[in-house]
């Protein structure tokens, strides 16, 4: 069959030719960006080289604290999204089964979402001020409005003759609530927490532009200022590696908390 | 009948709102379903079976009249009430075993929670198991199982505590036809040796005769019943017995009746002008 350089459509492939693609998809840039540095003749302050970079993360970790920027950003995410599912999962459980709740708070929920983070750090400055809660605020509303509805269209996506077979075997509204929809909506939460999670990484340089002192959009700030280009590499660099670490976390916990998703037929 | 009424419905009306009118799904339906009974519901869509079996199972609340289950209105819900719907309705989380004996986590069935409550409970649902034949797929998870071998897991979640009633809506509409027929003499010996009463809806009239003592005939607009037979056949079924005579003429008498109320006549109509078109030839065009 022919079917050209895509393969075909919506089929899956093996294992070792997916790895190789991946490989393809990762270093195909690598090599552009380094081939660039090399021979493209530009000047290092503007594109400085792969190697030039690393070498930059090295003195970073050696002379410049690079643990305790990337240990603070780390913390920093992690407070805000935390706070953000903490309020997000009951808040949204709450929308997604009772049309009530729904009426009431997804047009306000929805509103807000359209309103950019960014714009709120000048309020946040001044009601909360410039120490590290306020860098968990930017972050906290950067993912929490998105989260709540992406919460609320998971526990709508439970099939309803799930909750009924509970009500119709006497479970209480409490038990389908816990036995029924929340184990049902498991999957699909452990992904939006996933997706929020890239999100709330996207919020930290924001949040760091607040009168921060260390952290790694910190860091970007700052060498800006020295033209350091080389170090806004690197922390960009580390910052899309620890995202994608945090996201395959997710995806190995997905993979051991719902084994039989992952089962191939 | 000689075996007192589980389950009774009388003048029961159900409106649904549309648009700025109102149809009415269920006109003034009055049935009384006996102990041990297997009582079929069958009619064209929209004649309101399903709507019936769900207000039965206090899914869908009715405007006026009285359902009773023992002589008792019902409120909601209820798990003397089992439904098995016809499909997505277990639960993928749990290994088959577990959906089985789900209602034991609830608290309705666990207030006297004895060891020997807990036992028999085990017994129970290791009976159901071996019922159903599902010894081999006991520690799998529902979506390794075929459509037929989930609507076993089904039924037997559904008989689990020993319901007053079995209401099944449509339970094996999306399953091919070869299952359906192992699923058909599985139902009736089960429900003959778990001596349940069973209330079934289905749209293939050769399915409500093979399977019911009584056949309701139901139809649209308003959504009632059309008329009610008694099967004249033995209360064990064989697949053969679906080529007797009487079983026969049964069937063809309900489907002129379901024919008749369906309200189908444009259609019918439709069909007689295209064959018509059809037989002038294909020059007659506009």
């Amino acid at each position: 069959m022919q079917t050209g350089l895509l393969g075909p459509l919506r089929q899956k492939i093996d294992r070792r030719s997916y790895l190789v693609l991946v490989a393809v998809g990762l270093l195909t840039p690598l090599l552009v960006w380094w081939a660039a540095a090399t021979w493209g003749g530009a000047d290092p302050v503007f594109l400085p080289g792969p190697r030039q970079v690393l070498q930059r993360v090295q003195v970073w970790y050696h002379d410049e604290n690079l643990l305790d920027d990337l240990s603070i950003s780390v913390l920093r995410v992690l407070a805000g999204w935390l706070l953000s599912v903490l309020i997000a999962l009951p808040l949204g459980l709450y929308i997604g089964t009772y049309a009530r709740v729904q009426a009431v708070l997804e047009p306000l929920t929805d509103l807000v979402r359209y309103m950019p983070a960014v714009a709120f750090v000048p309020l946040i400055m001044l009601w909360i001020g410039i120490d590290e809660q306020a860098k968990v605020a930017v972050i906290f509303i950067g993912t929490f409005f998105q989260m709540v509805l992406m919460v609320a269209e998971d526990v709508r996506r439970v099939p309803i003759t799930q909750v009924e077979a509970g009500q119709t075997m006497g479970a209480s509204r409490r038990e389908l609530i816990e036995k029924v929809i929340l184990p049902s909506a498991k999957p699909a939460l452990l992904d939006t927490l996933r997706l929020t999670m890239g999100w709330a990484w996207t919020y930290l340089v924001v949040a760091e532009l607040v009168a921060a002192n260390s952290g790694l959009g910190f860091a970007i700030i700052k060498a800006q200022r020295f033209l350091q280009t080389d170090k806004i590499f690197a922390g960009i660099l580390l910052i899309g590696l620890l995202g994608l670490a945090m996201d395959q976390g997710f995806r190995l916990i997905h993979r051991l908390a719902f084994p039989w998703l992952h089962r191939s037929a | 009948m000689s075996t007192p009424v589980v389950v009774s419905c009388s003048e029961v009306v159900k409106r649904f709102q549309r648009g700025s009118g109102t149809t009415l799904a269920l006109d003034r339906i009055s049935l009384d379903v006996h102990e041990g009974e297997f009582v079929t519901l069958v009619g064209a869509s929209g004649c309101g079976k399903s709507t019936l079996l769900r207000a039965l199972a206090g899914l869908e609340q009715h405007d006026s009249g009285v359902i009773a289950v023992d002589g008792a209105p019902i409120r909601g819900p209820g798990a003397e009430r089992a439904m098995v719907f016809q499909n997505y309705s277990l639960y993928p989380w749990l290994t088959v075993r577990d959906n089985i004996s789900f209602t034991r986590q609830l608290a309705v069935h666990t207030r006297e929670r004895t060891s020997a409550s807990v036992e028999a409970a085990l017994g129970r649902a290791d009976a159901l198991i071996r019922l159903m034949g599902l010894q081999e797929v006991a520690d799998a998870h529902p979506n390794q199982l075929s459509g037929g071998m989930q609507q076993r897991v089904a039924i037997a979640r559904a008989l689990m505590s020993r319901p007053r009633i079995l209401l099944m809506d449509e339970p094996f509409g999306a399953l091919d036809a070869q299952t359906r027929e192992v699923m058909h003499d599985l139902i009736l010996h089960v429900s003959n040796l778990e001596r349940c009463t069973v209330v079934f809806v289905t749209h293939d009239v050769e399915e409500a005769i093979y399977l019911g003592q009584r056949v309701v005939v139901m139809a649209p607009r308003p959504g009632r019943i059309d008329g009610i037979y008694s099967v004249p056949l033995p209360r064990l079924r064989s697949q053969p017995m679906k080529n007797l005579p009487e079983f026969i003429a049964l069937k063809a008498g309900i489907l002129d009746r379901i024919r008749a109320t369906a309200g189908m006549q444009t259609d019918v109509d439709m069909l007689a002008q295209l064959s018509d078109r059809a037989h002038a030839g294909p020059a007659g065009s506009g």
